[in-house]
């Protein structure tokens, strides 16, 4: 932020960083091979929907779209903290995909002049024992973090799981440097 | 390239430089008057430069301590940090503190040096009395104060006026320790102490028109962040409708705290016109009006 923007009291939302969400299927390869953890298929684009007719418009477009392909169809959820989900699913499993699918989702939004809207896309993973893993990418800071809830536990997270993903994917993803940021999404669609 | 829907507000631009030209001005005259002082003009510069250093400097703690307010950490209020989590990582800017104070007048203020050393506190009747959508638009309204660093604008801006203010008092003194005899520093002093009081009344009205920029400034900040300005303009609906009928007397225990709140910390009805010259915040019609704007501009396809 400028000098003269804190000086008019005025700020430019942040934009969105979409080029990263590439990397994800590669990292997901490592995260198998290393932890045991596989991907389901799923993908998830979070985002805070603005009122009114025109953002509504679009986001039936975006959904016409990728149902289009024929795969199964992506599903619509509103999380407690009043964020929408999409998800997208994949039979058979397939990384690759799902990313393009998130990441046609962050397209339609940012070209339609919605960006600063969105929140995280999410891919998630699970390990031996049905532990749940998220690889979550923040578009504005443009990185990636962990999310692994402990299962039957309430609001916990598994932070000791976090940590060795984040260092096993230090080379390959930028991985969020301010743990502060690696905000908990409980309740996600798609996780 | 991608069109996008969150221009900035030429006319609020506009008004605040006004604004800070006119505050500059204050500067300007004031120093003249410094000169015309004489020595103990430095004296008096470098004690409000102190004091409004370290109001600035511990704004944070100052304003947690006046309003009682206590931090609380992620696992004592989950869900209020949840919101102003998700709204720093669509910001794109650091978490501030958070923390409640326990008071049943609905408001929430910010404040903090920089974003890094910023904190947010919502009252317990404002947690009490709005719903989700309702405090994520209060949050995200202090977040903007944060990010468009109000606290040092306003401090900056305020500093004509405390000098002022001193001035006046160091005038009054000097004139009846002297020598009465000596007519020519007698007037000179009267003549210090009549452009001072200038100074400081107009002054304190170019810092109330300000800080009611910045609000609309934050409002409009609100509204863009979280995508839901008629959520805010229920907010405050209520908080204002309320807030009448409260005594609020602690947040009114500091000016620098008045300044970032939520809602105006003025108990009493608004009958009189120039009062709002002297408001801090801008009258609710107003707000209302610019929130409605931006849901029409939302809207658009």
């Amino acid at each position: 932020m400028g000098f003269l923007d804190a000086v008019f009291g005025r700020r430019k939302p942040a934009r969105p960083n979409l080029d990263s969400l590439f990397g994800i299927p590669s990292a997901a390869i490592t995260v198998q091979a290393a932890l045991d953890f596989v991907p389901t298929g799923r993908a998830a684009v979070a985002f805070r929907a603005p009122e009114g007719r025109a953002f509504a418009d679009i986001e039936n477009e975006v959904r016409a779209l990728l149902d289009a392909d024929g795969g199964p169809p992506v599903e619509l959820a509103e999380d407690s903290l009043g964020f929408d989900w999409i998800v997208v699913r994949t039979d058979p499993i397939d990384v690759a995909t799902a990313v393009t699918d998130a990441h046609a989702v962050n397209t339609s939004l940012v070209e339609s002049g919605f960006g600063p809207q969105l929140l995280c896309s999410l891919v998630s993973f699970r390990g031996p024992d049905d532990r749940p893993l998220a690889l979550i990418y923040l578009y504005k800071a443009g990185t990636f973090y962990p999310f692994a809830p402990v299962p039957g536990e309430r609001e916990q997270r598994d932070n000791v799981l976090e940590l060795q993903v984040r260092d096993l994917l230090h080379g390959e993803l930028p991985m969020e440097k301010d743990l502060a940021r690696w905000f908990a999404v409980w309740d996600a669609p798609g996780l | 390239m991608a069109r996008t829907r969150y221009g900035t507000d030429r006319g609020l631009t506009a008004r605040m430089f006004g604004t800070l030209f006119g505050l500059g001005l204050m500067y300007v005259l004031l120093a003249a008057v410094l000169y015309a002082f004489g020595f103990s003009a430095i004296f008096i510069l470098g004690i409000s430069a102190a004091l409004l250093f370290g109001q600035w400097w511990f704004s944070d703690s100052l304003s947690m301590k006046a309003m009682r307010a206590v931090e609380v950490t992620p696992e004592q209020a989950p869900q209020l940090h949840a919101v102003v989590d998700r709204l720093c990582a669509m910001a794109d800017m650091p978490k501030p503190r958070v923390g409640i104070a326990d008071s049943d007048a609905p408001n929430a203020f910010a404040t903090g040096r920089s974003p890094n050393r910023s904190v947010v506190v919502v009252t317990t009747g404002l947690l009490r009395r709005l719903n989700r959508d309702e405090l994520e638009g209060v949050l995200a309204h202090e977040l903007s104060h944060v990010a468009h660093r109000d606290v040092t604008v306003m401090t900056v801006a305020s500093f004509t006026a405390i000098l002022a203010g001193f001035m006046v008092r160091s005038a009054m003194w000097g004139s009846m320790m002297r020598d009465r005899r000596d007519q020519n520093t007698a007037l000179i002093f009267i003549a210090v102490m009549v452009v001072s009081v200038i100074v400081y009344f107009v002054s304190y009205l170019l810092i109330n028109a300000l800080s009611r920029y910045r609000e609309l400034g934050a409002d409009r900040g609100a509204a863009l962040l979280t995508g839901q300005p008629t959520a805010l303009a229920s907010a405050l609906t209520k908080i204002s409708g309320d807030m009448a009928t409260i005594p609020t007397r602690d947040i009114r225990q500091m000016e620098a705290v008045s300044a970032f709140a939520f809602a105006p910390a003025v108990a009493g009805k608004r009958e009189f016109t120039l009062e709002q010259w002297f408001s801090t915040h801008p009258p609710l019609e107003k707000r209302l009006a610019q929130l409605a704007k931006i849901a029409g501009e939302l809207g658009q396809r």
